[in-house]
Order: structure tokens, then sequence, then C-alpha cells
């Protein structure tokens, strides 16, 4: 087991490395850097551009380097915590992000856990009752939620949450509780603005999990030992509970790796509709502005948290199945 | 007694042989009902197996309805892409009625008169009740070139001289919101059809390669593979869209888009036929067909990709509303196509305040078909899923 989990965050290593040349790649793409759209718009309007302190920051960033050295540099300054300095804001980007970054993830645990309450039950019974009408109301509704673009269902959400409930427009919390310290008050502030992104985003997550748990069920159902199960007399909601639930529970976890980055994607864009101090408008802005070291540090921060989150996904699920074979090769 | 076939007590039974025609293959004989299917081709067999699924086939019908839509979009629209019409802007969609004075009068329109309020700061349109203008079809309009090619001024319909009819109401310029739905969906439902086709070419060849060589190459593939699904994908599109020059003329952009849209997705195809291969290599006919001296480049385009066709197919068709869905978000966000370029992200992201979805609502409108066809790919999806593997 300890070698297994040793053997997986080494291979995390080379995957986190290909994804930092991926995303380091992607950032230098635009031509021109952040100081030459900096001076251009400080011309336009028509303010003095200090040339020193330009040419400080550009030495001092290494843009006078070529391309490899400040790959290296970057990557070896965020080994030692330093994530580079945000030209747009003038501040180190790791005192940006630290708290959006916190709201990202707290966003995106709860609808994980907003995706398995709704999907786990629908499946159960999507899966037993093949073919009913509440299978296919289900899949349908699932569908619907799929289909509808998550940036539009936030805004006539949003519409309706403030004309029904009073909740304030945008935002992950009522006004005045930004740059308060946390207390219950913030807590219920947060929880009640978290209801429609969390809604929103698992909407799209839920009917591809539906169909996953209902498509895994069945083929449990249909194995001998369920059919034992019943000829012994154990009654139906047991025969399914007892072993074929255990499974898909499995399989609950295994599916992390799949719906984690899909979950973190679609909170981008619902952040940015909804204007929620998550990563989203953050990273948007950056990339426009080519504000690098910001959308670099996010891109990597995203890539990191989505390759830990599968990770603990898989020993999770080793844990739970013993089956799954640690040590051998993978078979022809 | 002498009329039984019977001898006597005591007589040994004579050789009896039947007069009646016997046929040796009676048993193995099919009824044409098992002939028709036992003997279908599996193509035909594919078929037949997605006729069943009706939800799949009237998706397939209502998609190639909407292809046709977008290859006559001139003609379907009433109005031109950019004809403007100043008197009516932000003007609620008008209803037909057929009955007047209780007599029926085909399809016709109210007079719409518009009125300021000045207090909100708002026009009103309303009906006047007392004069109407007919619906006519194959009609002359707008004058267009169809497809860049000829000049044309046929519509489906448009409305009689003096009046108007917005279907769908008009946008803040005053443009006809159901013509420009009609030139959007020519964007938005190619967009994944390109992309698609970047991401097939992508995903068999690189695929192909990590199934059929293995080792080294295998292993880095599945490392690459393994980086671009786990990092958010829309994050990723940002970052790649943002990246498109503003100087690119609108086309270059909608190819940027849809190769962006493809690069990132191939990723589940190759996985698919990598593994395939690596299963399917080990079978007794690749054996012989090696051992008959075909070389490797032959049996994976004759004997392997033939072999899971069909399922790679099927999975890219399920793919494809992803990337409608990604198009319209990217758009959404002012990231993707812009304007002068008409998609239904570049129509939704008109709609993006909140003011529109209390002022005007007919604004969201595009959403409906953006979700219609993405149920439709979907429900086909399935539907070709389950007929890609007939012999079950």
């Amino acid at each position: 087991m300890l070698k297994y989990i040793v053997f997986r965050f080494g291979a995390m290593i080379p995957t986190l490395a290909i994804a930092s040349l991926l995303i380091f790649a992607i950032i230098e793409l635009p031509p021109g850097d952040y100081f030459e759209s900096y001076i251009a718009e400080l011309e336009a309007s028509g303010e003095a551009v200090d040339p020193k302190k330009i040419e400080y920051l550009r030495t001092e960033y290494g843009f006078d380097k070529p391309m490899w050295q400040r790959y290296i540099g970057w990557v070896w300054g965020m080994l030692h915590g330093d994530f580079g300095y945000s030209f747009e804001y003038e501040r180190p980007v790791s005192e940006l992000i630290g708290s959006r970054l916190f709201l990202t993830m707290l966003l995106s645990f709860v609808t994980i856990i907003f995706t398995w309450l709704i999907a786990f039950p629908i499946g159960i019974y999507s899966a037993t009752h093949k073919y009913s009408i509440g299978d296919y109301g289900f899949t349908l509704f699932g569908l619907l939620g799929l289909a509808t673009p998550n940036f539009l269902l936030a805004l006539i959400m949003m519409y309706f949450a403030k004309v029904w409930f009073g909740t304030s427009i945008g935002g992950l919390m009522d006004p005045e509780y930004i740059n308060e310290p946390m207390s219950w008050a913030k807590f219920g502030s947060i929880m009640e603005h978290m209801v429609i992104p969390v809604i929103v985003i698992g909407t799209a997550g839920t009917a591809a999990m539906i169909r996953r748990i209902r498509a895994n069920l069945l083929d449990e159902l249909k194995k001998q030992y369920v059919t034992t199960a019943r000829a012994k007399g154990v009654p139906p909601v047991r025969a399914v509970l007892k072993y074929p639930f255990r499974m898909s529970l499995n399989f609950f976890i295994a599916d992390i790796g799949n719906i984690l980055p899909a979950i973190v994607s679609g909170a981008e864009v619902v952040a940015i509709v909804l204007s929620l101090e998550t990563t989203g408008p953050l990273l948007i802005s950056a990339l426009q502005s080519q504000d690098m070291y910001l959308a670099g540090s996010f891109l990597m921060f995203l890539a990191v948290l989505t390759v830990i989150g599968v990770l603990i996904s898989d020993i999770a699920l080793v844990i739970l199945d013993p089956r799954i074979r640690l040590q051998g090769k993978a078979q022809k | 007694m002498s009329n039984s076939p019977l001898p006597d007590k005591g007589k040994p039974i004579e050789h009896f042989v039947s007069t009646e025609p016997f046929d040796p293959l009676a048993v193995e004989k099919l009824t044409p009902a098992q002939e028709k299917y036992y003997f279908a081709s599996q193509r035909q067999l594919m078929w037949w197996k997605f006729k069943k699924h009706k939800l799949a086939l009237f998706s397939a019908l209502f998609l190639l309805f909407c292809y046709l839509v977008i290859a006559l979009a001139e003609f379907v629209a009433p109005y031109d892409l950019a004809h403007r019409h100043i008197g009516s802007i932000y003007a609620p969609p008008q209803g037909i009625h057929f009955f007047e004075d209780g007599k029926f009068v085909g399809p016709r329109v109210y007079q719409r008169v518009r009125t300021l309020d000045m207090d909100l700061q708002k026009r009103i349109y309303t009906d006047n009740k007392s004069k109407s203008y007919a619906i006519n079809f194959f009609c002359d309009g707008d004058s267009y070139k169809f497809w860049g090619l000829f000049e044309a001024r046929k519509h489906l319909y448009c409305v009689e001289e003096g009046g108007t009819f917005f279907l769908l109401g008009t946008d803040k310029l005053g443009r006809d919101m159901f013509s420009r739905i009609i030139y959007g969906a020519r964007i938005s439902i190619t967009i994944g059809l390109i992309g698609i086709a970047v991401s097939f070419i992508l995903g068999i060849t690189i695929g192909g390669l990590a199934g059929y060589y293995g080792g080294w190459v295998d292993v880095i593939v599945q490392r690459i593979i393994e980086v671009l699904q786990s990092i958010p994908s829309i994050p990723l599109w940002m970052a790649l869209a943002a990246i498109l020059p503003v100087t690119w003329s609108p086309i270059l952009v909608y190819f940027g888009i849809t190769v962006i849209l493809g690069l990132l997705d191939w990723t589940g195809l190759a996985r698919a036929v990598r593994s395939k291969l690596l299963s399917l290599r080990e079978e007794d006919y690749v054996l012989a067909s090696q051992l008959m001296g075909a070389k490797p480049g032959r049996i994976i385009t004759r004997h392997l990709i033939p072999g899971f066709m069909s399922h790679l197919i099927a999975s890219a068709t399920i793919t494809i509303p992803a990337m409608i869905l990604g198009e319209t978000a990217l758009s959404f966000l002012g990231l993707g196509l812009r304007p002068p370029v008409t998609s239904w992200g570049v129509l939704l992201n008109e709609a993006q305040n909140i003011n529109v979805i209390v002022l005007y609502p007919w604004l969201i409108l595009p959403v409906v078909p953006v979700i219609l066809v993405i149920l439709a790919f979907n429900f086909m999806g399935d539907g070709l899923r389950d007929a890609a593997d007939p012999y079950e």
C-alpha cells in the first residue's frame, strides 16, 4: 500500500512537469508582453512612463533573458513558494490568489457533495427501474441540465433568487461581509450565495454521473450473485443495497477523477457570470492583459489541485476495493 | 387388417421407405424473416438497431433538418443579417393571427405602434388591431448573396410591404432575432463538426501510434493524455483563445476556435484507440495477416481500425455537444467569436446583462436552439453507440 502511494506521488512529478511546460508555452505564445501593452496604455492616456521602473521590472522578472531561463526561473520560484508578481495588481501573486483559491476549493468540494447527493439516489432508482417513466424522466431532466449553458442558467437563477429570496446579486457573500473576519453570519451568507453556483455547476456533472452510475449498476445487477441473493429470498431492497450498491460506491470515488476537472471548469465560467470571488474572474482578466505570472501560476494551481484530487480518489479507491491490483502490469 | 401398414403378427417387418421427398437441410432451414436477419450486412443490422431507438432516429432527423436549414440560411431567414430596423429597437416578438372578425384570413400580423414611456425611459410597442399585414411565402425581400455566389431576393416568408414581422423580436440595434439565430446556427453547429474532425485525426493517429508501438511512445502519450485530462478544460480554452490575435479576420478566429476545441478533445478518442489496438493486435486474424506478410500500416488501417470505427464515430458524436457548449461559453466570455460574426454564443453574449432578462427576455431565446441541438446530439449519440455493436 505504502509502495503504491509513493509510486503514485512519484508519477505526479512528470505529470506536473508536463503541465507546467504546457502552461508556460500557452502563456508565452502571444506576441509581446505585459509591459508593451502597459506602456502603450499609459502613453494613450497621456501619462508619463517611468522607463526606469519598467526596466527594473523587466530585469527583475527576467524578461530580457531567453525563454527557457524564464521557465526554469518560474518553476524554481514556485518550488520555493514564490509564485511571481502580478504586474497589473502590483502585488505578489500568492497574496492575490490565496483566499480565492480557498473559495474555489470550497465551491468545488460542496459541488461534488451536491452532485453525489443528487446522482446517487437517482442513479440507483434508474438502474432498478430500467425503462420506467421515472427512468426516462430523470434521464431527460439530467440531459436538460447538461444541455443548458451554465452561464445562462446562472443568470436566470440569480434573477429569481433576487426576486423570490432577496439574495443579493453576485459575489459569494453579502457586500457588508467582504474583508470582514470569518464569523457565523459571514459563513451563513457565503452558504446562501453558494446555493446557485453549486446548483448550476452541479447540474452539468450530475447528468453524466447519473448515466454512468446507471450503466455500472445495471452491469452489476446482471451478475450471478444478485440472482443468487434474490433466489435465496433476500428482500429486493436489501439485495440491491448489500452488494451492488457497495460496488457503485467504489465507482463514486473513482469518478472524482472525471468530474473534478469538469467542475473546476464549470466553476470558472459561472464565477465570471456571478462575479464570485473565486479564481475565474481574476484568471480571465490576467489572460487578457497578459499578466503572465498571475495567469500562469493560476493555471498551475488548478492543475495541481486537480491532480491531487485525482490522486486522493485513486488512493481511496484502492483502500475501498481490495481487488484492484497494486503490483503487476496492466493486462494486454 | 390388410389396410394396416404393419405386417401380421409374428411376420418380420418389411423395409419401408417413404415416398415423400426429403430435404436434408429442413432442420436448418430459416424462415424468411430469420434469413433476412442472418444474411443482413453489418451496416443493415446497425440501421435496424438504430431505427428501434425512436428518440435517436427522431433526433437524427431533427439534426438533418437543422443542417438543411443552415445550408439555406439566407433563404430561410426573413431579413438580412445587417438589416437594422431603426424604428423597432428592442421590439418584443410579434404574434401571428389567422382570423379577423371571425373570418379566416390566413397568417397576418398587426401593425406595430411605438410609444416612448418617458418615466421608465422605455420603448413600448402596442398592436394596432385595425391595421394588419399579410405574411407571404416564397416572396421577395432583402436581397442577399446566396453562399456568396449569386444575388437573390427570395425568402421563405416575408411580410407585406410596410409591415414588420419579428417572430422572435429584435435586438438593441433593431435586427430580427429569428434571422440572427438562423445565421448564428451556421457557425455554431458547424464548429462542432470541424472540431471533431480535428480531434478525430489527432486521436486516431496518436492513439494508433501509442497502441501499435507501445513502449516509450506509449508511456509519453499516456502522460500527455493524463495531463490534458487533468487540467480543467475551460481555463485552458480561455488561455488558448486569449492568444488568438485581435487582428485576425472573423473567419480565421472561427477556425482558430475550432482547432482549439479540437486540440484539447482528442484525448478520450486516443485512449479508446490505444486500448482497442493493444487488445486487438493479439487476435488471431492479425497473426494470420502478419504471416501472410502484411505490413504494419496495412494491418492497422485495413484490419484493426475498421473493426471499431463505428464505436469511434459513436463516441465522437457524443463529444460534439461539448464543443458547441464550449464555443458558446467562450463567445459568451468575449474570448471566442466576436461581432460582426454571429453565433449562438455571440447572441447570448448580448443577453449577459441581468437587465436584459428582466426587460427584454426574448434576447435569451437563442438558448432554445442550443438546448435542442445538444439534446439531439446526445440522443443520437446514444442510439449510435447502441447500434455500433449490432451483434450483442
